[in-house]
């Protein structure tokens, strides 16, 4: 498998004095956490297999600071951002992908009045641009009629407005796309925003990810799907905390484009 | 001695509107306690919000029924104030329905407001069957208890005896109209308290003009207390939704401001010509207080917001922390910071302006830590706000000041911040490690 995956890096780009059509920035949990890794792969298959030459940062990549500044901790949050910022403006960085949404939201929202001005996309729009421009086939494959769900991140959706794009990405698949009572911008967050990912839940009588897995599951659908790596996190576990693991499966968008084309 | 109303009128008058504007100077005197903010762009796209979030009441019905029942009062409410023009100018100058001349116009705008008075009446009794008989849980909060709860109803009473009042003045009216009776001009047209005229049957005419002349001042009366409430009161937000929907964000909400005296620390660390060991100089300013502890580390905007709040409760409807049964609701924020700032400025009025320390503070005394740090930054609050109210805000800045002043973070998120500091990632991996799923 992974001979398969070509991934560059800026600085071989930057060796061969080209520049690549997109930085892809894969982020923390993209880059460390098993479960969003898979993800990261599924994206990249989708690149490579839509010609995209893109690159990574690689290990000059540094966590974008959303977690410390959702905690409080500014300063830290802006010494990550002017440091990576740093680094992509010496690479003359202008475009960026990235499949989380926290990143996507930073580098987008908070980068540019230190200093990072790029054009930022989370990775369900890309894939969309991708099939716009007939650079990438979707079709439905193994999902085909499958009941499915979205579950909006809150970075992507609320905060941003996002809410189309991986909808349309699904409807390509074919599957039947079930909303959740709470969805788009009423969407109940997962539980892991605001550097909750790292800590405990204060006391209260349920976990957000077990009320929201719920709702997802009332819905009836086979797979819940997700555009963010925390997310997905934080779904699946709450599959296994309602004992539903086996039944249904929480995948992101990416990854199942790629495994509907078989790749 | 026939000019005596009309001096008591004026009295009324002038007594009433000058003791709500020396409350409302006391609200802006309080919001301005906060940091100023920069000049305000995007005025655009702000009026536009104005006309769609505040005079068209677009968020509001995101939910059906309360949204529907809320336009028939709110509408109500303003086209009804049309008339009392027409009563301050009665009042004044001894006329009696001194826009009759008006014609049809005037028999058309009396039954408009008729109509609308027996719908709100209508709307008002559902709001309060809502609130007290079907109960709707967001109405039965925590901190709906007391004087919230109260004043929610409050409110509801002062309107129905308003639209009861309006109508017995008109029912009286049309009854002396009819009997031919002395300055009872033949004017209006009343299609709802034509129904009350068996009410009036058999009355005298010294009575009926009893009845209406009573009616007609507890009417203009009751408008002026209810006015002079708004100011003790969530109901407040008919004034300040306007200028709040105004200064709401036109920035992605995931946008989180960013700390410029940070940002001039940070570029002066990273700047290779600075020498970072060197003293500061002489003339410094004091460092600034990172985040906030108090309403006055708070911004103008987000104080408005604390005035603004109609306890609705919708934001915390949406709170997946609430929800799920943390303490944090966003709707107490709001009011935590509303009852401190009043706190603040009762403390400005008993020291002759000055503020007298009084070793309480908005975070401890009001707003636990437990609270903040449930927040997930979900900003589904923000969304459901119907008057663009931005809890979160307080909340970040509330963190950033348990951070950054106290160092009180939760101690996982210490070792998370400790990991993004020594390893660029929240969890105790290598940076020289991050590309390495491409081989796994
Ligand atoms: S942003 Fe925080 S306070 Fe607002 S709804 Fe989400 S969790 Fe609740
Ligand atoms: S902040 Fe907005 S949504 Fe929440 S209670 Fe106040 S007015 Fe209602």
């Amino acid at each position: 498998m992974s001979e398969q995956l070509h991934v560059p890096t800026m600085a071989e780009f930057m060796a061969q004095g080209k520049q690549p059509e997109v930085l892809f920035w894969v982020g923390c949990a993209g880059s460390f956490d098993d479960r969003a890794k898979k993800i990261t792969k599924a994206f990249v298959k989708l690149l490579n297999n839509a010609g995209v030459e893109f690159a990574v940062l690689g290990t000059e990549e540094s966590c974008t600071g959303d977690p410390a500044k959702r905690a409080g901790n500014e300063f830290l949050f802006q010494m990550q951002a002017v440091t990576n910022i740093e680094v992509m403006n010496a690479y003359e960085v202008k475009k960026i992908v990235t499949a989380c949404p926290h990143c996507f939201n930073t580098i987008n929202n908070e980068y540019p009045q230190l200093g990072g001005n790029y054009e930022v996309m989370h990775h369900t729009q890309f894939l969309k641009s991708l099939l716009n421009d007939g650079r990438l086939k979707v079709e439905g494959g193994k999902f085909k009629g499958k009941k499915i769900t979205f579950h909006d991140p809150c970075y992507l959706g609320r905060a941003n407005g996002e809410y189309e794009a991986p909808r349309d990405l699904l409807k390509k698949l074919e599957v039947e796309l079930v909303e959740m009572k709470r969805c788009k911008s009423k969407g109940l967050c997962c539980g892991a925003g605001g550097a909750q990912m790292f800590k405990e839940p204060e006391p209260g009588n349920k976990d957000i990810n077990i009320e929201r897995t719920e709702e997802a599951i009332e819905t009836g659908a086979k797979i819940v799907a997700a555009g963010c790596p925390f997310c997905n996190t934080m779904m699946t576990d709450g599959v296994k905390g309602t004992g539903k693991e086996g039944a249904v499966e929480v995948m992101d968008v990416a990854e199942m484009i790629a495994s509907a084309g078989e790749l | 001695m026939q000019y005596i109303p009309n001096i008591i009128f004026l009295f009324l008058l002038v007594a009433g509107i000058g003791y709500f504007t020396k409350n409302i100077l006391k609200v802006i005197r309080n919001i301005k306690l906060g940091k100023s903010i920069k000049e305000i762009d995007n005025k655009a796209e702000r009026y536009a919000n104005v006309a769609r979030i505040a005079l068209g009441q677009s968020k509001m019905v995101k939910r059906p029924v309360s949204g529907a029942l809320h336009i028939i009062v709110y509408v109500g409410f303003i086209v009804i104030n049309i008339e009392v023009l027409e009563i301050i100018i009665d009042g004044l100058f001894g006329t009696h329905r001194v826009f009759a001349f008006l014609g049809p116009v005037y028999d058309a705008l009396i039954a408009i407001f008729e109509v609308l008075a027996f719908l709100v009446l209508v709307g008002v009794i559902a709001f309060w069957l809502r609130r007290n008989v079907i109960k709707l849980k967001r109405f039965w909060a925590n901190e709906m208890k007391g004087w919230p709860k109260q004043d929610g109803n409050i409110i509801l009473y002062f309107e129905v005896v308003l639209m009861i009042l309006f109508l017995t003045m008109n029912g009286a009216d049309l009854a002396l109209q009819n009997m031919g009776a002395d300055h009872y001009t033949q004017a209006g047209s009343f299609p709802i308290s034509g129904f009350l005229q068996p009410l009036f049957e058999g009355m005298s005419e010294a009575t009926l003009i009893l009845i209406e002349r009573a009616a007609w001042w507890i009417h203009i009366v009751g408008i002026l207390v209810f006015l002079n409430y708004l100011y003790f009161s969530k109901h407040l937000h008919i004034m300040l939704a306007f200028p709040n929907v105004f200064y709401g964000r036109t920035t992605p909400k995931g946008q989180f401001k960013n700390n410029e005296t940070v940002t001039a620390e940070v570029k002066m660390m990273m700047d290779p010509n600075v020498d970072p060991f060197a003293a500061p100089p002489a003339d410094a300013p004091a460092p600034e207080k990172f985040g906030a502890s108090d309403v006055m580390d708070l911004n103008q905007i987000q104080l408005l917001n604390a005035y603004t709040c109609t306890e609705c409760g919708r934001c915390t409807d949406e709170c997946p922390a609430n929800k799920t049964g943390k303490k944090l609701s966003p709707r107490k924020i709001m009011m935590d910071t509303r009852d401190r700032l009043q706190e603040v400025g009762k403390n400005l009025d008993a020291n002759k302006g000055v503020f007298v320390p009084d070793n309480k503070q908005l975070l401890g005394d009001y707003i636990t830590t437990e609270e903040l740090w449930a927040c997930t930054t979900c900003n589904a609050c923000v969304e459901a706000c119907p008057v663009s109210i931005d809890p979160l805000s307080i909340i970040m800045d509330m963190r950033q000041y348990l951070v950054m002043e106290q160092s009180a973070a939760p101690n996982e998120l210490n070792v998370t911040m400790t990991n993004i500091e020594n390893n660029g990632a929240p969890w105790p991996f290598n940076q020289q490690d991050r590309l390495n799923w491409k081989n796994d």
